[in-house]
């Protein structure tokens, strides 16, 4: 008997793809500074997301996966913090968050 | 999931492909979406579909988890981000020929790695799915958490407290030119 959808590690992984595929889209095309910090959000749910499968379905202890994804959700956590205050700092001093109109360092 | 309610599986089947498909389409809202506040409702979403994806998992407490931390505290926290910033994409200049090749270039980018990837995990013979794990509790991680896992546990803590620490001061200097 075939496993049901949601039991097949397959569809797991195609999902965290997509994701993984999408995020870097957005990091590439977005062009200001929230919009960037948006996609690596889905980059890191990716991750998050292939660690779960395979915690279930290969290496099935009962936690690992578990805790893992729990810190990296806090890591997320504390990286969205720092960024946004980078974010707000910058916007502060150049009264702009476009990434083109950062260029003070640029030769 | 037990056979007692009657059309339990097609039901499973439908919140997973409810999940799938809100997962999907709020990465896609968030990365497409030209205002801002847009595609942080569609970070939202994408949290909401990766929860229930989370709960197929057999991890109830991870989706409980990524509801709070996610939709609770990231979110609201990149809200408060544009509120204090002017994000919105600048009204683009499609025409010139130099954004057209740097969109060609990110598509084929993106394109190009879904194809790979999706590739390998749907080549691979994985292995017959092992029975559901009889403990995934809050209990076991917890015990986890404090015994195995005790010392990246304390780090972390550490990690937050200097991220929160840090953010304080970077978002404070330079206050008076404001």
């Amino acid at each position: 008997m075939n496993p049901a959808l949601y039991d097949r590690p397959a569809v797991y992984l195609v999902v965290a793809a997509l994701l993984l595929a999408i995020g870097v889209y957005g990091l590439i095309r977005r062009r200001t500074l929230i919009g960037m910090l948006i996609a690596g959000e889905l980059i890191f749910s990716a991750a998050s997301l292939n660690f779960m499968a395979l915690n279930r379905f290969v290496a099935p202890n009962p936690v690992t996966g578990q805790v893992f994804v729990l810190f990296l959700m806090g890591l997320a956590a504390a990286e969205v913090a720092i960024a946004l205050s980078i974010i707000i700092a910058v916007y502060r001093n150049y009264r702009s968050i476009h990434p083109k109109e950062l260029s003070e360092l640029k030769g | 999931m037990s056979a007692t309610f009657p059309l339990s599986g097609v039901l499973a089947a439908g919140i997973f492909g409810l999940a799938v498909a809100i997962t999907v389409g709020g990465a896609a809202i968030a990365v497409l979406s030209p205002r801002i506040i847009r595609s942080v409702a569609g970070l939202a979403l994408c949290a909401l579909g990766l929860a229930g994806l989370y709960y197929f998992l057999n991890s109830p407490f991870l989706a409980l988890m990524e509801i709070v931390i996610y939709i609770g505290a990231v979110c609201v926290i990149i809200v408060f981000g544009v509120m204090l910033s002017e994000p919105d994409e600048p009204p683009a200049p499609e025409t010139h020929r130099h954004e057209i090749w740097w969109g060609g270039l990110a598509l084929l980018v993106s394109a190009a790695i879904a194809w790979g990837v999706v590739r390998l995990s749907l080549a691979g013979p994985w292995p017959a799915p092992a029975a559901a794990p009889a403990d995934g509790s809050v209990r076991a991680i917890g015990n986890a958490l404090l015994t195995t896992y005790s010392l990246p546990f304390e780090l972390i803590s550490l990690v937050l407290l200097v991220a929160i620490l840090g953010a304080l001061v970077i978002a404070r200097g330079g206050r008076g030119k404001a």
